[in-house]
């Protein structure tokens, strides 16, 4: 098991190199420079010399690959950059932003879980039935409603109908007050739990469907079992083999912030500090944030690797890898 | 001996698909809407403003109603689905001419050279899709050539893992063993006997990837980095419709389910041309 970890862990590598020089050069090819976009206006009145030295302090003066090497070797001791913008080290700003978007991620999918699992299971169960009806046309209206649509929607609908306003005021971390903080974040959670839910919804009853027709099942209903237990202890656990690699994809992408949720409940998260960092042409900080967002995606990947062998004993990296 | 009876076409099995039917009578609504769109042909001039009828609901001379501007709501939605349809088709062409070329060349010639591409597929997989849409448009400025580009980069990748799969395991049939031994090029060998069996799948891919252009596009637009205005797009018409939803609900209501119902029928055809294409998912999937 520890081998093939470690195997998967340095084949993530070049994938995260390969992210890291993406996103260093893609970010380069925004038209203006950096210097312009941290001042505004007011960097028209730098003179030569303060604008050179600006350039100097930030790294920027230097050849792009020198810059990308010098970057790369701060990344492996821990250090990010320093980010034009806010003027702070892009990992505090990351680590002060990533708690949100991770709360908002495992709410999701707590969500997306109490919804899609059950349906999803029942209509497989009783398959053609207004269960299964119900169960596929939530599936359908979940994955037609892109969650800017649904986020909207429950916006407008909290603030003319019941005269709240969920993205009003600052963000409350949860250790500083666990009520108001799930009360800002359980609408957001909502809307990228709901579709989420459609494809776990969906999963489930697909991968369900095909196991409950296998012999093994027809043999344990032949034996006599509760059909409680068949679908427990043998049907819903070779279903979900698919139903975790779902959950991983979505998670990762979770995890690198719902930029556009984060934007229209003014969450402070990873989504809005790299959408805002884009446009502000802030290159240390998209890179730190991208490099970061890669670098959950290939640990979820590899977290649901270690899931797929928890729920089937079959699989076992131990021997095979 | 009677002969067998012909059997039914995949058209046909589509027709008979519930998903399929359903999903086909959606897009082809969608399609004739946007191409009526596209030619102008909209009950008024998609930006004139009729000042005196702002914010009018919906009515006999206003079927979907008027904007803050006193544009007619039902015009914009019809160019809106223009644009809309132009963006996910142009990009997912991209998508599937690069990403098809690129998968089907990288499993025939496998190898050290397939291990190296499919790498570089990974590290696109790595960023969420609207993510990397973000830093293509901020590169070459925010418009709909620039959302095509963006788009159809960004799903390159899902094309050429798609593509692969059966050319790994068609390339080591003994029909291209004996087109090997009758001497074909290797062009050749790829064009007429290894892709022609990696089309199902393709289809059904660029039927769903039509369905998250759209969605791609609108989420752009609803950020103001697609489709600028005064030109219509769905995401743009909703993202301003919210600020007026209490006192004109239908400027939201329209935008909404023209995305909903466009994203549906994509994805419902993708289903049914799954169950036709794939006998082995036959009644399994939704």
């Amino acid at each position: 098991m520890f081998r093939y970890l470690t195997q998967r862990a340095i084949a993530f590598v070049p994938t995260l190199i390969g992210v890291s020089i993406l996103i260093f050069f893609a970010i380069r090819l925004v038209p203006g420079d950096a210097i312009v976009a941290m001042l505004g206006t007011e960097a028209g009145m730098l003179t030569q010399t303060q604008r050179e030295s600006l350039e100097v302090y930030f790294g920027l003066d230097k050849p792009p690959v020198e810059q990308y090497f010098s970057w790369m070797g701060g990344v492996v001791t821990g250090n990010l950059g320093l980010s034009v913008r806010h003027g702070q080290p892009v990992l505090n700003l990351i680590l002060s932003r990533f708690p949100v978007t991770l709360e908002l991620a495992v709410m999701a999918l707590a969500i997306a879980l109490l919804i899609g699992l059950p349906i999803g299971i029942l209509s497989a169960i009783r398959h053609n039935s207004a269960i299964d009806l119900f169960g596929r046309l939530l599936a359908l209206v979940g994955l037609a409603t892109p969650n800017f649509l649904l986020g909207s929607l429950i916006i407008v609908v909290l603030s003319v109908v019941f005269k709240i306003l969920p993205n009003s005021g600052d963000f409350t971390p949860l250790h500083v007050d666990p009520g108001k903080n799930l009360s800002q974040l359980i609408f957001p959670a909502f809307t990228l739990g709901f579709s989420f839910s459609a494809s776990v919804m969906r999963t489930t009853r697909s991968a369900m469907l095909e196991v409950l027709g296998q012999d093994y099942i027809r043999t344990a209903r032949g034996k006599g079992l509760a059909s409680g237990v068949i679908v427990r202890r043998h049907a819903l656990r070779n279903a979900l083999i698919p139903v975790i690699t779902i959950i991983g994809v979505e998670l990762g992408y979770l995890l690198g912030g719902a930029v556009i949720i984060e934007e229209i409940f003014s969450l402070p998260g990873i989504g809005r500090l790299v959408y805002n960092a884009i446009s502000q042409r802030d290159y240390a900080l998209v890179q730190g944030v991208a490099l970061f967002i890669a670098f959950n995606f290939v640990v979820i990947n590899l977290i649901t690797d270690l899931l797929y062998a928890a729920a089937d004993p079959r699989i076992s990296y131990g021997q095979h890898a | 001996m009677d002969s067998m009876p012909k059997p039914p076409s995949t058209f046909t099995r589509l027709l008979r698909n519930r998903s399929g039917l359903v999903g086909l009578l959606l897009v082809t609504l969608y399609v004739v809407v946007g191409v009526t769109g596209l030619l102008g042909m909209t009950p008024y001039p998609v930006n004139d403003q009729h000042v005196r009828d702002r914010l009018t609901g919906p009515s006999a001379t206003y079927a979907l109603g008027t904007d803050l501007f006193g544009r007619d709501m039902f015009s914009r939605l019809m160019k809106g689905a223009a644009n809309s349809l132009q963006v996910a088709v142009l990009s997912v062409t991209i998508a599937t001419l690069a990403g098809t070329a690129i998968g089907t060349v990288s499993g025939f010639v496998g190898g050290l050279f397939d291990n190296v591409v499919m790498r570089i597929m990974d590290v696109f997989f790595a960023l969420p899709a609207l993510l990397l849409a973000l830093v293509i448009v901020s590169v070459f400025g925010p418009g709909g050539g620039t959302t095509v580009i963006a788009i159809g980069i960004v799903y390159t990748p899902i094309f050429a893992r798609v593509s692969r799969g059966p050319v790994l395991a068609v390339k080591e049939m003994e029909f291209i063993m004996a087109a090997r031994c009758l001497g074909l090029s290797n062009l050749r060998i790829m064009l007429r006997h290894v892709l022609p069996n990696t089309l199902a799948p393709l289809i059904v891919q660029v039927s769903l990837a039509l369905s998250w252009s759209l969605l791609t596009e609108a989420g752009l637009s609803f950020l103001g980095l697609g489709t600028q205005p005064p030109e219509p797009s769905w995401g743009v018409m909703l993202s301003e419709g919210r600020a007026l939803a209490e006192m004109a609900p239908w400027l939201m209501i329209f935008p909404a389910l023209a995305i909903m119902l466009g994203v549906l029928g994509f994805n419902l055809l993708g289903d049914g041309l799954r169950d036709v294409l794939d006998p082995r998912l036959r009644g399994v999937k939704t």
